[in-house]
């Protein structure tokens, strides 16, 4: 979706501002908010494709007034109704009224260090050959889907040359909505800077973008 | 939003959903033990070990995980190479993809609309907020982090540490060097 998420190149919002040895949290909420995020994902209700797609679709108004871990939680809220966990009268009173949601899991302490250490990969085998190799022109899509898509704006319509083919992966934009995983080829497709942004653009740049089979077509 | 979190907290807590002790071991995890001085051990590595080197410029996640670093938003890995005519610079222009296994959690500016938005379009402009600037002439990638790949930069060895150990060397390797948008630190 064309949502406030979509970044690349947008302009207005100041200087990148660095922190001088930033701690790795601001507050004792930050922590809370990482960890229940995390756990609350471990029940393995939704997949982290529907949990970006919850993140975007914070109003923009929003999502540009909050941190990280706020849109983090504004988005956990979304996915928990959305399943069933949690309603909105319990998030106003802040505790139970009752009902018997269950989880698929529960993640314990002591399975933590083993659940983060392994991760949650998302290549999968693709039941065809690449359809592109390293060197050849692509065009990629000029679409503006209203569900979830991970080919940013920026990148739309432009032609450009694989750099490196991948493997499989959950295509996001039916994963993010409960239809199949679909695996797809993904390839790093570089582009010019000149193509991207025109005139005046820096002569010594070059963008590349990952970029899944369906997104691109032969140039 | 302190509140808000610990109502979700409670509500999840009370409803058997969550275990709070497992947050604690989350928080622990990303506070002390998986943080930039992963990915600064195999940046060393990298520069002392030519076989490592190449190792980690054909599989990164293999010769990552040799290291014992393995797991959540780094499952597959691809290390960059700086060169002196190339510099390589990391970003997610969609939301905050960046590879925690080797660097731990990202800074708030990684995450945040400034960065997101420059980095793709004034490399050089973002390099000078950091502090950095390159040769007119060198070369930029950005690497835009839109799928599951996660990538690390490895910074040029700093010129003068000829023969120093590797976890000499790690004391060089900063954790903006690994993200690009900024160097490694000079040998003193």
């Amino acid at each position: 979706m064309n949502g406030p998420q979509d970044l690349g190149g947008q302009m207005g919002f100041g200087p990148v501002a660095p922190e001088k040895d930033e701690p790795y949290f601001h507050a004792e909420w930050e922590k809370r908010a990482l960890g229940v995020t995390l756990s609350a994902g471990a029940m393995g209700h939704w997949n982290i494709d529907e949990s970006r797609h919850a993140r975007e679709s914070l109003h923009p108004a929003d999502y540009y007034a909050s941190s990280y871990y706020e849109i983090w939680i504004k988005a956990l809220e979304t996915l928990l109704k959305r399943h069933g966990f949690v309603t909105q009268d319990e998030l106003l009173v802040g505790k139970s009224l009752g009902g018997n949601a269950r989880a698929k899991r529960v993640l314990q302490a002591e399975d933590v260090p083993a659940v983060l250490a392994r991760g949650g990969p998302c290549n999968r085998p693709v039941g065809a050959d690449a359809r592109f190799k390293a060197g050849d022109r692509v065009r990629t899509k000029n679409f503006n889907p209203e569900g979830h898509t991970r080919l940013p704006r920026y990148a739309r319509d432009k032609v450009g040359v694989i750099d490196v083919v991948r493997e499989g992966f959950v295509f996001p934009d039916t994963n993010a909505h409960g239809r199949g995983e679909n695996p797809q080829w993904v390839y790093t497709v570089v582009f010019e800077s000149r193509e991207i942004w025109g005139e005046g653009a820096d002569p010594t740049l070059a963008v590349s973008i990952d970029a899944w089979e369906s997104y691109l077509e032969p140039a | 939003m302190a509140a808000r979190v610990r109502a979700l907290e409670t509500i999840l807590t009370q409803k058997g959903l969550i275990d709070p002790a497992a947050i604690d071991v989350i928080v622990d995890t990303y506070e002390t033990k998986v943080g930039p001085r992963n990915g600064a051990r195999v940046v060393a590595k990298a520069w002392s070990d030519p076989e490592f080197a190449e190792w980690l410029k054909r599989d990164a996640t293999a010769a990552i995980a040799s290291l014992g670093y393995t797991g959540r938003q780094g499952e597959h890995m691809q290390a960059v190479f700086n060169t002196p005519d190339q510099h390589n610079m990391v970003v997610c222009t969609l939301c905050s993809c960046y590879p925690w296994s080797v660097l731990g959690l990202p800074p708030v500016w990684y995450k945040s609309p400034p960065y997101r938005s420059r980095a793709v379009i004034d490399p050089r402009g973002v390099l000078a907020e950091f502090g950095v600037t390159l040769p007119d002439e060198t070369k930029i990638r950005v690497w835009d982090s839109t799928a599951e790949l996660r990538y690390l930069v490895v910074p040029m060895r700093p010129a003068g540490t000829e023969g120093w150990s590797e976890e000499d060397l790690a004391d060089l390797v900063t954790r903006d060097s690994m993200i690009g948008t900024g160097l490694a630190r000079e040998a003193a």
